[in-house]
Order: C-alpha cells, then sequence, then structure tokens
C-alpha cells in the first residue's frame, strides 16, 4: 500500500490515516473506495478536487479513475453541500401518497430546486428514490435519517427547525448532527449514536401486533420431527443451472374473477 | 396447520433494545451458531438444500444450491481460492422495505446468519453490502458486527472452532444498480457499479475474481432458524416448493400497511383483512407482488397464493413481495411514467437497449401523462418494451419493462385517455395522497 500521497493533495494528515485504515480493512484496497469518499465528504464537504487525487495517489490510480467512480454514484456531491441534506422521495408510492405534494412546497418555502442549497447554506434539498420505508409513505430523510408519515405541512416545520438549529430526532433513528457527520458513519466510523432511536415502530410491527393480539406463532420448534439433529443426507445434487435473476415473464394469465376488497375497516 | 401469521425474524422486532447482542442473546440468539460449529461445511450446505429455501431477493433461487456451486475441490484452481460471502442488502426495489426493518431491529439475526453462511461455503471473508441511504442500519449493523467480535462469534477462531470469518460492514453511495448481484461486485471492488457478463457466474468468479455467494439478507437472516428448527419445522410452513416463513410488505391506500410475516402461499386477500382492508373510501385497482419490476396486477389476483409459482403462474413474479397497493383514485399512467423515470435515472447506461430504450419510453409517456398522447403511442410503448425485454444485459431492462406491459394489458384505456386529457384531471393527485394532521416528532 503506497504511503506517499502525491500531487496536489491537501487533505490533513489525520485524514489520509484514516483513509489508509480503510484500505487495510479490504483483501485489495480498491474496495475501500467508496468508503473513502464518503470520508473526504465529510472531512471536506463535497468531493473535492484534492479528495479525488489524494484517494488516486493512495490507491495507484489515475484521478479519472477515481473521479469516474464518484460520478456514477448519487450520494457523492461534487458541489458544496448544506449543513443538512433533506431528500424526498418521489419514487411512485411515496409520490402518489403525498411525496410530490411535499418536494413542491419544500420547493417553495426554501426557494430552491432540485439538488440546490438554501441561501443560508443550511439545507441541500433533493428529491430521492424508493429509501425501503414505503410502509411508512411519504418519507423524508434528513442526512439519511428516516422521518416518516410526513405531509407538507410537516415538512415545513422540520426544515425550518434544522434552519433554526434546534435539535431534531428522526422518526426511526438517532438526532440528526449534520450530513458531513452522517457521511463519516457511512465512511465506517461509529458515532456512538447507535443506541439512540427505537428497534421498530409502527408499521414495521403491524403483523406482528396481530399475531400477538390472536396467539399466532411459528410453530414450536420441539412440535416438529426433529430427525434434522442428525447428520443431514446428501440432497439431490444441482443442477448444471445457475443461480441468476429471472427474466420477468411477458405473458399474463388472468384470473377471472370479480373479486374485490372494499375499504372501511378500522385498523385496531 | 400452521396459524395465519408466523413471526421468525420480527418475532423479536418490538423487544427493549433488540438491536444489542444482550437482547439477542436472551431470545436465544446465537444458539444456532453454536450448533453450526459443531457441523462440517457440507452439513450445513446440505441442511440448508434440504430445507427448501429460496432466495428472498426476487429471484427464488436455491439458497443452497447456489452455496454448492462454490467449487470446494482443492485439487482445481477455482477451488483453492479464497472465498466470499456477499449479502446484499442494498435494498432498492421499489416498493421493497422488509430488509431495513430487520437490519434495524434485529442486526444480529443477520450476522448470526452470515457466520454460518460463511463457514458453510468456507468463507473466511465477508461483506454486508448495505445501500448508503439508511445512516440508522448502519450505525446498527457496525455495532453488531463489533458486539459479535468482541463475544468471539466472529474472528480467527469462531467460538474456539478454529475457524475464522471477519465480516466487513460495507455502505454504498446511492445506486439501484448494485443491487444486481454483479454490478454489486464491482461496486465493491472499487470500481462503477456494472453488471458483468456471465458466464463467469460469480460462484466460479466473483469478488476478485475469486467464488463468491451473493445472498439477499432475508435468504441468510432465515439460516440461523432452519439451523435451530431444522427442515421438518421450516417445510411446515409454506407450500411444497416455496416452503418456509417471509416477510410481506403492505405499503400504498391500505388500512394498516407494515411488515407481515407468514407462511409463503398467503394470498393479498387474506393479508388485507389482517389489516382491516383498503383504506376508508378506497377499492383496489392495481398492486406489485414484489417491486415495480414485476408485472401489476388487479383486484382479480386477491386469492393468487403468494409464492413463487402462484404468482408466476398468474403472470407476474414474487419478486420481494413488496406488495404495494393503489386504489382507485390513482393514475395508472403517472404511475408507470414515474417507475419508468426511475429505471431511466438508474440505468447503468452500459447496454444499448436499456440506456436508449429507457428514455424513449419516458419520452412517449409524458406525452401520455400530459394528455397529449398521439394515434400509436401505445404501439410504440409495446414495441420499445419488445426491444429492451430480454435484450438487455441484466434484469433492469426487463424490469423497466414490466410496469408498462402490463398496465396496458389491464388499462388500455387509461393509456387511450392519455390521447385527449392529463392524467392530473382524469385523476386528481391530492385524492390519492396520505393526509395526516400530526407532525413529525
Amino acid at each position: 500500500m503506497s504511503e506517499q500521497v502525491s500531487g496536489a493533495a491537501t487533505l490533513p494528515a489525520e485524514t489520509v490515516a484514516e483513509l489508509q485504515e480503510l484500505m487495510g480493512r479490504y483483501p485489495q484496497a480498491r474496495s475501500a473506495l467508496l468508503p473513502m469518499l464518503h470520508l473526504v465528504q465529510s472531512v471536506q464537504g463535497s468531493v473535492t478536487t484534492e479528495g479525488i487525487e489524494t484517494c488516486a495517489a493512495l490507491l495507484g490510480l489515475s484521478a479519472a479513475e477515481v473521479s469516474g467512480v464518484a460520478t456514477f454514484y448519487t450520494m457523492y456531491k461534487r458541489r458544496p453541500m448544506g449543513d443538512h441534506h433533506v431528500g424526498v422521495c418521489t419514487n411512485t408510492l411515496c409520490a402518489v401518497m403525498g411525496g410530490d405534494a411535499i418536494f413542491e412546497r419544500l420547493k417553495d418555502h426554501l426557494e430552491v430546486g432540485n439538488d440546490e442549497t438554501t441561501a443560508d447554506g443550511k439545507v441541500t434539498l433533493e428529491h430521492i428514490e424508493c429509501n425501503a420505508a414505503c410502509d411508512f409513505a411519504p418519507v423524508l430523510t434528513v442526512n439519511w435519517e428516516f422521518f416518516d408519515q410526513q405531509t407538507p405541512e410537516s415538512a415545513v416545520e422540520l426544515v425550518d427547525r434544522l434552519r433554526s438549529g434546534d435539535t431534531v430526532t428522526a422518526t426511526r433513528g438517532a438526532t440528526i448532527t449534520s450530513w458531513r457527520e452522517a457521511e463519516r458513519v457511512l465512511a465506517g466510523f461509529e458515532d456512538g449514536r447507535v443506541d439512540e432511536g427505537p428497534a421498530a415502530a409502527g408499521p414495521s410491527l403491524a403483523g406482528l401486533e396481530i399475531a400477538a393480539e390472536r396467539g399466532w406463532k411459528a410453530p414450536d420448534v420441539d412440535q416438529a420431527d426433529s430427525k434434522d439433529n442428525e447428520v443431514p443426507t446428501e440432497s439431490a445434487e444441482a443442477g448444471a443451472a445457475e443461480a441468476d435473476t429471472a427474466r420477468a415473464e411477458s405473458e399474463t394469465v388472468a384470473e377471472e374473477s370479480d373479486a374485490d376488497v372494499k375499504g372501511g375497516g378500522s385498523d385496531d | 396447520m400452521t396459524d395465519t401469521l408466523t413471526p421468525v425474524l420480527s418475532r423479536n422486532w418490538g423487544d427493549d433494545r433488540a438491536w444489542t447482542r444482550e437482547a439477542y442473546e436472551a431470545q436465544g440468539g446465537y444458539d444456532a451458531l453454536r450448533k453450526a460449529v459443531t457441523l462440517t461445511p457440507d452439513e450445513i450446505v446440505t441442511l440448508v438444500k434440504d430445507s427448501g429455501l429460496r432466495g428472498r431477493g426476487g429471484a427464488g433461487f436455491p439458497t443452497g444450491m447456489k452455496w454448492g456451486f462454490i467449487p470446494q475441490d482443492p485439487e482445481t484452481e477455482a477451488g483453492r481460492k479464497p472465498k466470499y460471502l456477499v449479502v446484499n442488502a442494498d435494498e432498492s426495489e421499489p416498493g421493497t422495505c422488509k430488509d431495513i426493518p430487520l437490519m434495524m431491529a434485529s442486526p444480529h439475526t443477520l450476522v448470526e446468519g452470515v457466520i454460518i453462511a460463511a463457514m458453510a461455503i468456507r468463507a473466511e471473508k465477508a461483506f454486508i453490502y448495505v445501500r448508503g441511504e439508511v445512516l440508522h442500519v448502519v450505525r446498527r449493523l457496525r455495532a453488531a458486527a463489533r458486539e459479535a467480535a468482541e463475544a468471539g462469534y466472529l474472528g480467527t477462531d469462531v467460538l474456539g472452532s478454529g475457524r475464522t470469518v471477519d465480516l466487513v460492514i460495507h455502505a454504498g453511495a446511492g445506486a439501484y444498480i448494485c443491487g444486481e448481484e454483479t454490478a454489486l461486485l464491482d461496486s465493491l471492488e472499487g470500481r462503477r457499479g456494472q453488471p458483468r457478463l456471465r458466464p463467469p457466474f460469480p460462484a466460479v468468479e466473483g469478488l476478485y475474481a475469486s467464488p463468491t455467494v451473493i445472498n439477499n439478507v432475508e435468504s441468510i437472516a432465515s439460516v440461523p432458524s432452519i439451523v435451530s428448527g431444522g427442515i421438518e419445522w421450516f417445510g411446515s410452513m409454506g407450500t411444497e416448493k416455496s416452503k418456509g416463513y417471509t416477510l410481506y410488505s403492505l405499503s400504498g391506500h391500505v388500512a394498516r400497511p407494515g411488515q407481515y410475516e407468514a407462511p409463503l402461499g398467503i394470498t393479498l386477500r387474506e393479508l388485507l383483512e389482517l389489516g382491516g382492508g383498503m383504506r376508508e373510501g378506497s377499492r383496489l385497482k392495481f398492486w406489485t407482488p414484489g417491486g415495480s419490476s414485476t408485472p401489476l396486477l388487479t383486484a382479480e389476483h386477491l386469492d393468487v397464493p403468494l409464492d413463487y409459482e402462484g404468482v408466476g403462474a398468474a403472470g407476474s413474479m414474487l419478486g420481494t413481495k413488496a406488495l404495494q397497493v393503489f386504489d382507485q383514485t390513482t393514475s395508472v399512467v403517472r404511475c408507470v411514467l414515474r417507475w419508468t423515470e426511475f429505471y431511466k435515472h438508474e440505468s447503468c447506461g452500459k447496454c444499448t437497449p436499456c440506456r436508449e430504450g429507457t428514455w424513449w419510453l419516458v419520452q412517449v409517456l409524458q406525452r401520455i401523462d400530459a394528455g397529449q398522447g398521439r394515434e400509436g403511442d401505445i404501439e410504440l410503448l409495446l414495441d420499445l418494451c419488445d426491444n429492451i425485454l430480454g435484450r438487455s444485459f441484466c434484469a433492469l431492462g426487463d424490469g423497466a419493462t414490466s410496469p408498462i406491459t402490463s398496465a396496458i394489458q389491464y388499462f388500455r384505456d387509461e393509456f387511450e385517455a392519455g390521447m385527449l386529457a392529463p392524467s392530473r384531471e382524469l385523476y386528481p393527485p391530492e385524492a390519492s395522497m396520505l393526509q395526516r394532521p400530526e407532525v413529525a416528532r
């Protein structure tokens, strides 16, 4: 692993040391490039030219190779960011449930467009893709922490509190720090906030709560015939087929039925 | 006869500090690992093969069979190479929201599965590639890996067995395509995340051109329960060809969205009834069985068994069991446009059918959505889809066609209406929104 960082590198020595620490976590140092770029952002506020050149020098790559990686991923920012990154999910389900309206309201309220930063430098607004919280739709993120079941009004209040420096806590997550501190965690360094927030909340527990109400559970292990405690027998050997992502079938067989589910039930 | 809901993975999500090793062990956590270290690697592979566990990330490929593809013969070059286990935690398929709550609530379930799976394929190094946009999940995974190492579950001598398993938590940086397993490998090697040509398959030449298993979070997290419970227990849930339990994720215009863990084969009608049906005033219009890349289904399909075979027979795919439910207020044209914009944005650009095709699909759909569709646009869309499906480098291109062809099949009149009127006039977006007065805390 290269010790000398040549060229225009101007990152602090302790950052270079941490970049090298990340490289040491992988069998091949280049695997650390994504974490390294997260760290560059946390230190410099964006993926800077100096950051790219430092990573390139450490990994023995050209700046163009590192730049080619940095520009592929949407979380890497080439322009200075606000203190906080506010993401509004406008993928289909969140959009329909209110994400589009939230994004429009925030653009108006903050007087910015997509991927732009407010004049006071506090908030960068961006519409984001599905963030895996669809049962909490519509969803916002602040520095990649979840803010669930939002409305245009709640979103405006949230960004106002961020801009005025109030303490803000994620719905399922920790106290909001800053985008740069979040990037440091993503790079690979713990921040001591792991024990904040719940294990799960709301919709995550829907099925579990219904099961508890009705006394449902998975079968007891003891009741099952446990001959598997013996040494397993060899199963039929696999064919030559390879594991691969199945292709979607375009032919659809519709099942004729008038079945429908009417709304109106309570959820308690 | 098993119960309608069978929480296994989600069983401890409501527990106090469920993410800690202490809480996990209090519920029997790491007992499966203690049992697994008494088994040989081949015995673990056989156990998982015989359990019938199939991949929970979309494709449904038998997990144990995937493990069995790893060359282990030291007489061969491939067999002598180091082996790697990579967990695909890049949960990004629109509608899919099961792995993120699992890793946030009980990261040790996944870590225990990782250690067992790594031992089974004789990998000494494992990676969890988690998408970067979920900060708190990354925190919980890092802490769980640290705690597991402190307890001697990870490291150079797992529970005194003499075996080595190291685990790296690796955060991605925002790219849907990295959920595709070979793109994920390129990304994990520090490159642009673009799919690789196969063969060679990852089982032979994966990470660093070494034999590699890539499994979904839920698949790996299911392994400890199979080791503890056994194949009879696992197979007592589910159907003949779709064994076991799984997480169904209900979202959209339903009374009670959320995670429902049930034996494979439950129907959407049953799931909806558990949570009080559709939301007030809503009638089911269309839904995805397993994310936006699986063809849409309608109210006709409420009684389709949600297992690999049942959904396949209905012309779609079980996928990730992401049940996005839309009601009669929703414009299917608007939804299909938005999904298509997503695929266009996320197309990695490597192959022409996907890169150019998704761009043209968006152009046509935009004008239909705006009420300015032209005669022949529906046929043009279908022709474009025909030139993408099966001609793309990876499944992203195929998936991009699914919402379009299925929506035209079931709702062709709505696309025809897009020649005359914008979707926002036909289906005012306000009517579809979730209106909740309370503010975020």
